[in-house]
């Protein structure tokens, strides 16, 4: 497990206070981050809210306006990219298309300086890493999109970089190959034990591969931390809706003892959840709930007794998922996995139900 | 069959429109071409089959003044569309590489308006121009004003290709330690090469074939092939000058056709 915050001697690029702007326009918002060595770490979050900025300028192709940027201790404002030990999966790959597949992947070494005869041998393993090695011949318009991702790949591998920069590679890709090809980038970070810096919108990508996240949107850090830790425990709004569904529902605090408040949903229904720094009595929250930690039953069996009737289910694969019309309260969204079929009931549209959560499943987020 | 309703085929005069178009444009050079090859001193009297005039071009005693005009033509054309190409190249790059500057439009107007330019006007110009920094017209003030009005040619081309080639092919190079210079001269450059080809053919073949600013800037006794040809027509034209012809002809399909093959291998690439 790697700690949220890395020792300072193991810290690959470490991000300071970075803004960038474009004019007037603010891309970047005092984004600081550490990455730590050797991990798998991701940047997450909508179109435009900054991610392949911030790769540009740890890349080299774009100025920092304000704030700094290190690489191994290393301040690289000045340091052009040629001569930065990063190396980038560009998002539509950016193959030579005048060379063949080898001469793309030898390039980097050959402009390091080492003979063409060492380049190609290198070349050759790299290729058979990515599993490509009878097309190594070819030129990169007669590979499929997943080949050519891989070529880009292996070129951005072999030079050996410190750093290795991958903005959306597999979003060109059809969802099998997607999927597999998570694995593939996933046991090539763990072997090769280089630094991965993954930029991806889609955040069951980050969350299969990633062994830290960095929710950001509109120019801004929202949440850094592990996937599990990102997951189910977001700081905030954005990152409970962006990570993960679940179920937003707006309370106000009713009072505060011993660490627990109680919310006032609507209804007369109360919940109860960890309290949170700065969240008095009166004020208006908003509760998140996943809805996996939410079950139904015929009879009551927690305190906290929401009741309401089944509007309708919808098969999803590996899940059934519930919609719930609160008595008196807004709707809830219920996913019942279908293995766990057999022992609980299906409730059919129009069955009265109760709803009930685990505990600690109800988390208070302000705005 | 939809598409059999809208074939351009079945448009009524269709087939005689296509005739009369394809007869315009290449009965005269047919003729040329057929009349080079007859034995007959006339230019309008078919007598047979012969290469007389092919060898009177070369031998014959005219021969000394179109080989000193040919080969006037042909280093001048090489040169001029050399060196055009090359500066077209390198404003491309600044144009098209050096991001937003404020007057890139400007510029760009200014490099491709002299195609807009009548040619008289252009060798009025250029001719008032070397008179006042007093250049004595000769073969150089020739190649000069070739250079010069080959540049628009070969820009066209050239900054059309290079608008096709994304900047992310650099920024890999750059990404993969290669200095600017080598990005420019293992990634851009091989990328460009198809359009700088055509920008080169096509300036080679606008200065072998200019007649008006060349007739204005050259020199008394320095002939270029269009203007050793008009000179020899004017005293009336006689068959070889239908063979010259034929030999120009001949050179611009071989241009047209190696420029036509380089621009389809690169589609395969
Ligand atoms: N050269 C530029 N000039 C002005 N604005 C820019 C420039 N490059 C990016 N931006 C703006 O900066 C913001 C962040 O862009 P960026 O490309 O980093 O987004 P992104 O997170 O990578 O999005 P996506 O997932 O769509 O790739 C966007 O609003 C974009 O419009
Ligand atoms: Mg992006």
């Amino acid at each position: 497990m790697i700690n949220t915050t890395p020792e300072k001697s193991q810290i690959a690029v470490d991000i300071n206070h970075v803004t960038k702007r474009y004019g007037t326009f603010t891309a970047l918002q005092h984004m600081s981050l550490s990455i730590a060595d050797n991990e798998f770490f991701t940047l997450l979050g909508p179109s435009g809210c900054g991610k392949t900025t911030l790769l540009r300028m740890i890349a080299g192709f774009e100025d920092v306006t304000e704030g700094e940027i290190y690489l191994f201790g290393d301040e690289i404002e000045n340091l052009p990219p040629n001569k930065r030990p990063v190396n980038t999966v560009f998002q539509n790959y950016a193959l030579f298309p005048h060379m063949s597949v080898t001469d793309n992947v030898a390039f980097g070494l050959e402009m390091l300086g080492r003979s063409k005869a060492e380049a190609r041998t290198r070349a050759g393993e790299m290729l058979e890493l990515v599993q490509l090695s009878q097309f190594a011949n070819r030129k990169p318009s007669q590979l499929s999109g997943g080949q050519q991702q891989r070529v880009a790949l292996a070129r951005a591998l072999a030079p050996q970089p410190k750093v290795l920069l991958l903005d959306e590679p597999l979003s060109a890709l059809d969802l099998k190959l997607r999927q597999a090809m998570r694995y593939e980038l996933k046991s090539l970070q763990r072997e090769t034990g280089i630094t991965f810096i993954f930029v991806t919108h889609d955040q069951e990508e980050a969350l299969t591969m990633s062994d830290r996240i960095a929710v950001m949107s509109n120019g801004e850090l929202q949440q850094l931390g592990a996937a599990r830790d990102i997951y189910e425990a977001p700081h905030n709004v954005f990152v409970a809706n962006f990570i993960g569904e679940t179920n937003l529902l707006d309370v106000t605090v009713k009072h505060i003892t011993g660490g627990r408040a109680t919310c006032d949903l609507g209804g007369d229904y109360a919940l109860s959840c960890d309290a949170i720094d700065g969240v008095s009595a009166g004020a208006q929250v908003h509760l998140s709930v996943r809805p996996e930690r939410l079950y139904l039953s015929e009879t009551a069996t927690d305190a906290e007794g929401l009741e309401g009737r089944v509007r309708d289910n919808i098969f999803i694969g590996t899940d059934i998922q519930t919609i719930v019309a609160l008595n008196n309260g807004p709707e809830i969204i219920v996913r019942t996995s279908n293995s766990d079929r057999g022992s609980s009931r299906i409730f059919e549209p129009g069955n009265a139900v109760h709803v009930n959560m685990e505990a600690g499943a109800a988390r208070l987020l302000v705005d | 069959m939809t598409k059999r309703t809208h074939d351009i085929r079945r448009y009524p005069g269709f087939l005689p429109m296509t005739i009369l178009c394809l007869t315009l444009l290449y009965a005269p050079l047919i003729v040329v071409t057929i009349y080079s090859f007859n034995s007959s001193n006339s230019i309008t009297n078919w007598e047979g089959l012969s290469l007389r005039w092919y060898v009177d071009v070369f031998t014959g005693p005219e021969a000394e003044k179109f080989k000193r005009a040919a080969w006037n033509s042909f280093t001048i054309a090489l040169i001029a569309a050399t060196t055009a190409t090359t500066i077209a190249t390198l404003a491309a790059t600044g144009m098209i590489r050096a991001g937003q500057f404020k007057l890139r439009t400007l510029s760009f107007g200014l490099i491709s308006l002299p195609l807009m330019v009548p040619e008289i006007v252009t060798a009025v110009a250029t001719l008032i121009f070397f008179n006042s920094i007093g250049f004595v017209r000769g073969y150089t003030t020739i190649l000069l004003a070739h250079i010069a009005f080959c540049i628009p040619f070969a820009y066209m081309p050239i900054s059309a290709r290079m608008q096709g080639v994304e900047d992310t092919y650099e920024q890999a190079a750059l990404d993969l330690y290669a200095s600017k210079r080598q990005a420019f001269t293992k990634i851009l450059l091989p990328l460009m090469m198809p359009g700088i080809i055509s920008g080169f053919l096509l300036a080679f073949i606008i200065s072998l074939d200019d007649f008006i600013i060349t007739n204005f800037v050259k020199g008394a006794g320095v002939e270029t092939l269009p203007t050793a040809i008009f000179g020899a027509v004017k005293q009336g034209i006689k068959p070889n000058i239908m063979a010259i012809s034929t030999m120009l002809l001949a050179v611009s399909i071989i241009m047209v056709t190696i420029s036509y093959f380089i621009s389809k291998s690169d589609n395969k690439t």
